[in-house]
Order: C-alpha cells, then sequence, then structure tokens
C-alpha cells in the first residue's frame, strides 16, 4: 500500500494505531501501578480519538457515539475506578520488577511480527484503505496477553485483559468501522462489570492470601501446608 | 546526479564543514543560555565557549609521564573524525559532493572511531577516573548504537538509499506525510542523541562530580590546546545530531540548488531549526533530572524499542500487502 495515496485523515488513523500499539510496549515493563493506570487511560483516550477520525473518514455516524463511550469509559471511569482500588488496596508506592525485562520486550516484538504474518492474509482482502492496522491490533491483544502471562500482580493482569479488549475494539474500528452499536454497548457494559467484580475479588485475594501476588496462589494446596507442617515439625 | 568534478560544489562542502565548526560552540552557548533563563540567572555571554576555546589555544599542554603516544594524538583524532562526520551530514543544501561519497553507515562508524580514540585516551593514563569514564562511555554507545542504526535503518527502508542527500530529497518530494515509522525513528533518536552528546539525564556536562560524570572523566587529564580540541569535538558532535535531526525529519528550507539565493534560505532555515531545538533541549534539561547509571540501560531499551517499533509500523502500515 503507498501512503501517499491515502488522504491525510486516514495517515492519521495509522499514526494513531502505532502510538497505541507503543502504549501497549509502554505498558509491559511498567514498575508503578498507578503510570500502568495512566497508560491504559491514554491508550483508551487515543482508540476514541481514532473511532472519531474513523468516524469523519467514513462518515457512520453511531462511530462518535461509540467514541464517545470509549472515551468515557476506557479513557476515565474504568481508570478512575483502578486508581481508587490502588489507593484503597494501599498499592501506590507497589514497584514490581520484571526479572528479564528486555527479553520480554523481545517477545512483545516478536508477538508484533508474528501477527502481522497472520493477518496478512486478511490484509488482501481489500476491506477498507486502513486494514493494515488489523495487524497492529492483533499484536495489541498479544501484548496484552503477554503482560498477563509475565505479571503477577493481580491489578496489572487486569490492566493487560482490558487492553485485549482495546485490541479488539481496535480491529473492529479500523476493518468494519465499528460493531453494530447494541453489540457495541454490550461489550462497553461487559468490560464495566468486569472492572468492577476484578475489584471485589482483589479484596477476596488479599483476605485470603495477603497479597495480590497471584503466584502465591499456587501454594493453597492443603497438601503443601501439610508437607509444610511436617517440615517444621522435622525441624522442631 | 552529483556533480564530483563541480569545484563550487566542494568549495560549498568545504564552507559548511567550517560553518559546522565555527557554529557549534554557539549552539552549546545558546542552550546554556536559555538553560540560565529558566533556572532564572543570568547566564555566560553567547561568545563564552569561542573565549574558553581561545583561552584554552594558548595555554601550555601538560601531559602526565604515564602518557602513551596514544594520549598525544587522540584529540587530533578525535576533533579529526567528527569533523569529517559533520561534512557528511548535508546542513545547507543537498546533492554535495560529500554527502555522496559517504552514506550514513560511514558516518556512524565516523563517530564509532572518535568514541574508541576517546576512550582509549580515557584509559591511557592510568588514573582510575579516566578508565571508569571509558567504561561507562562504552556501555552507553554499546546501548544506543543498535537505537540509532535501527532508526537509520528505518529512514533508509523508505527512501531506498543510505544516502542521507537522497533521504532528504525522497522527505522533500513526498510532501505532508504523516508516517508513523519517522515518527518513531525521530523519537528513538532523540534518545540515542541526547544519551550520545552526554547531555542530561544520561550525562551531565555541566558537573565535575566524580561519582557522575562520564565524558568529563575521560579528558579529566587534557590540559591546553588538547582540552580545546576535545571540547570542540563535543559541540561539534552536539550540533551535528541536532542539523541530522532537523534536517532529516523536517528538511524543509534546505537549498536543492546552489544558487545564492536558496542556500540563503537554507542558511536562515537551519539557524531557525537548531534554535528551536535548542530551546526544546534546554526545556527538557530543565525539567527532567539526571538519572542513576543504572538507569541507563532501561533508558536506552526504550530508545531501541522505539527504532524498532519505527521499523514494524514501517513494514507494517507503510509497505505491507
Amino acid at each position: 500500500m503507498n501512503l501517499m495515496h491515502l488522504s491525510l485523515l486516514e495517515q492519521t488513523i495509522l499514526v494513531l494505531g502505532a502510538l497505541t500499539l507503543f502504549l501497549s510496549f509502554a505498558l509491559l515493563p511498567q514498575a508503578r501501578l498507578t503510570t500502568m493506570v495512566h497508560l491504559f487511560a491514554w491508550q483508551g483516550g487515543l482508540l476514541a480519538l481514532l473511532t472519531a477520525v474513523v468516524a469523519s473518514v467514513g462518515g457512520n455516524h453511531h462511530l462518535y457515539v461509540s467514541a464517545l463511550l470509549t472515551l468515557a469509559l476506557k479513557a476515565l471511569l474504568i481508570p478512575w475506578m483502578l486508581h481508587r482500588l490502588i489507593r484503597r488496596l494501599q498499592l501506590e508506592r507497589h514497584q514490581e520488577r520484571l526479572d528479564r525485562q528486555a527479553l520480554v520486550m523481545m517477545t512483545g516484538a516478536a508477538l508484533v511480527i508474528f501477527s502481522y504474518w497472520v493477518v496478512l492474509p486478511v490484509a488482501r482482502l481489500e476491506l477498507a484503505n486502513t486494514r493494515n492496522v488489523v495487524g497492529l491490533s492483533l499484536g495489541i491483544i498479544q501484548l496484552g496477553m503477554l503482560l498477563m502471562v509475565v505479571r503477577r500482580q493481580a491489578v496489572a493482569q487486569v490492566i493487560g485483559f482490558m487492553s485485549v479488549e482495546n485490541g479488539l475494539f481496535l480491529a473492529a474500528v479500523a476493518a468494519t468501522s465499528g460493531m453494530p452499536l447494541v453489540v457495541e454497548l454490550g461489550i462497553a457494559f461487559d468490560v464495566l462489570v468486569a472492572a468492577v467484580l476484578f475489584g471485589v475479588f482483589f479484596f477476596h485475594i488479599r483476605e485470603s492470601i495477603d497479597s495480590l501476588d497471584v503466584d502465591l496462589l499456587t501454594r493453597l494446596s492443603e497438601a503443601e501446608q501439610e508437607k509444610l507442617a511436617s517440615e517444621s515439625e522435622g525441624e522442631a | 546526479m552529483v556533480d564530483f568534478l563541480n569545484p563550487t560544489g566542494w568549495a560549498l562542502a568545504l564552507l559548511q564543514t567550517l560553518l559546522f565548526a565555527a557554529g557549534a560552540p554557539l549552539l552549546v552557548a545558546w542552550v546554556k543560555r536559555i538553560k540560565s533563563r529558566l533556572q532564572n540567572r543570568r547566564g555566560p555571554s553567547l561568545l563564552q565557549p569561542y573565549r574558553d576555546l581561545h583561552k584554552l589555544f594558548g595555554k601550555e599542554a601538560v601531559m602526565a609521564h604515564t602518557a602513551s603516544p596514544v594520549f598525544r594524538a587522540a584529540p587530533y583524532i578525535v576533533f579529526g573524525a567528527t569533523l569529517i562526520a559533520a561534512s557528511v551530514i548535508p546542513m545547507l543544501a543537498v546533492e554535495l559532493p560529500t554527502a555522496a561519497i559517504a552514506d550514513v553507515i560511514v558516518l556512524v562508524g565516523f563517530l564509532a572511531l572518535a568514541r574508541f580514540f576517546l576512550a582509549l585516551a580515557g584509559m591511557d593514563v592510568g588514573t582510575s577516573f579516566g578508565g571508569m569514564g571509558s567504561s561507562r562511555e562504552m556501555l552507553i554507545s554499546a546501548l544506543a548504537e543498535p537505537a540509532m542504526l535501527m532508526a537509520v535503518f528505518t529512514l533508509t527502508m523508505s527512501a531506498h538509499s543510505t544516502n542521507l542527500s537522497s533521504v532528504i530529497e525522497h522527505v522533500l518530494n513526498s510532501g505532508l506525510l504523516l508516517r508513523p515509522s519517522f515518527l518513531f525513528a525521530l523519537l528513538g533518536l532523540l534518545l540515542v542523541a541526547v544519551a550520545e552528546t552526554g547531555r542530561i539525564p544520561v550525562d551531565n556536562p555541566a558537573t565535575h562530580l566524580e561519582l557522575t560524570m562520564v565524558h568529563e572523566a575521560m579528558i579529566l587529564e587534557y590540559s591546553g590546546r588538547h582540552l580545546a580540541l576535545m571540547e570542540w569535538a563535543a559541540q561539534i558532535k552536539l550540533m551535528l545530531y541536532g542539523v541530522l535531526l532537523a534536517n532529516i525529519f523536517l528538511p524543509w528550507g534546505i537549498a536543492s540548488t546552489l544558487s545564492a539565493g536558496s542556500l540563503l534560505t537554507g542558511l536562515i532555515a537551519i539557524v531557525v531549526k537548531l534554535a528551536l531545538l535548542g530551546v526544546i533541549l534546554a526545556v527538557s534539561e530543565t525539567v527532567v533530572a539526571k538519572m542513576r547509571l543504572f538507569r541507563v540501560p532501561a533508558f536506552l531499551n526504550l530508545a531501541f524499542m522505539l527504532s524498532l517499533l519505527g521499523m514494524l509500523s514501517h513494514v507494517i502500515l507503510e509497505v505491507g500487502a
């Protein structure tokens, strides 16, 4: 595809899509949870802007509604809820360093290349001028999943989950100018409800294991506890 | 195509290189001046770096008795390599003969040569600070070079040429295009430029605090004309990165013909661009605090990721099926 054949607004869509992907990369090694929430909010804001630009290029007026919905939910409401959760869980100063940061980043780059390769046949379908954004959005989905795999902190994993949803939304907007409004409303409220439920779960997890490090969940089996108990008896 | 036998072209290339050498101290003074203003100080005059250089050239060069010929030769090699690297970059006009015989990979090579001798000179006398500075410089450059080359490859893939002159012409001819790849390459190169020229989040050029200095530690043993050449080379390097960034990403104004009028426009354009870049640098140096040395790899990792994303978005968004 030649960039010169696209109008300035369509080029803007590409730039915004690339920036969204960059924010996914920035989320990956981020140590502070509050900064992660900020980055996630920026990603939502970019997505809303991108939706508005797609709406004005294609003349799809219902997309303005979903742009507003995205802005309200993903850039403002959900980040605000996550912020409140972090404050109430007293995790503002919590830091989690990735063990092999460079390796994780390289894996992320490899995943983006892989998703581009997967999307190549789809992109040949001439769906719209900005169909290459589908490759980016699959990359964002994969990066969100990678985030959930490499992080041990439950709040960070939830942000990964939410950014997976951002990637899906980007694919829908860029490839087919958005889903029907009913579906979009349904998904938006699903995400909202998920955010609320996750909040409740955080408190449950913390009550049972005194931490939000999900790796500790593997040690909850009774057999291991008995083993630990017998070991301590043996030492005594 | 470039006419190699055109004497005006060679004369212009020479003039451009001299302008580089003459303008570099002014750019440094300009950045210092803006920074002082932002910190509510008056700041030194814009001519201060020239006075410093003049003073240093007039002084006797003192040598440690453990110094080898490498130590003596290093300032000339560093200055020469940096100046030749500067001559490769189109500053006033494209299609100059110097730009045509050397491409961007040669440019990176010359900078690496200068850095190699700078590090050797730092280790030569055998003081602990020199060795420390050299090891830090090599750490930073080893991490910065892949990021820089990746950004450069993104540009050259768009322009189908590694020649800087052709890259600039390609950007000029394609008009106003919003390229995601250029955006990322610009950000990546900005971070690399900050690290390579030893500006604030990575190194502080204004301090001689032993524990944090990198560049100053390597030239600690130099005095007189040797020190002057080292300082001058560092100033030219800052200007080199400034011109590179300004002319590749915002080439508008650069002369594409060798007439007096367009050359004058080119001169005014590059002065304005460098002045703006200086302001941006001064503001960012005032806002950002110097980071710990152990955070520098993370900083350069970010630069590499940006350049890599530039490459990826070029392939996915701009070329892809």
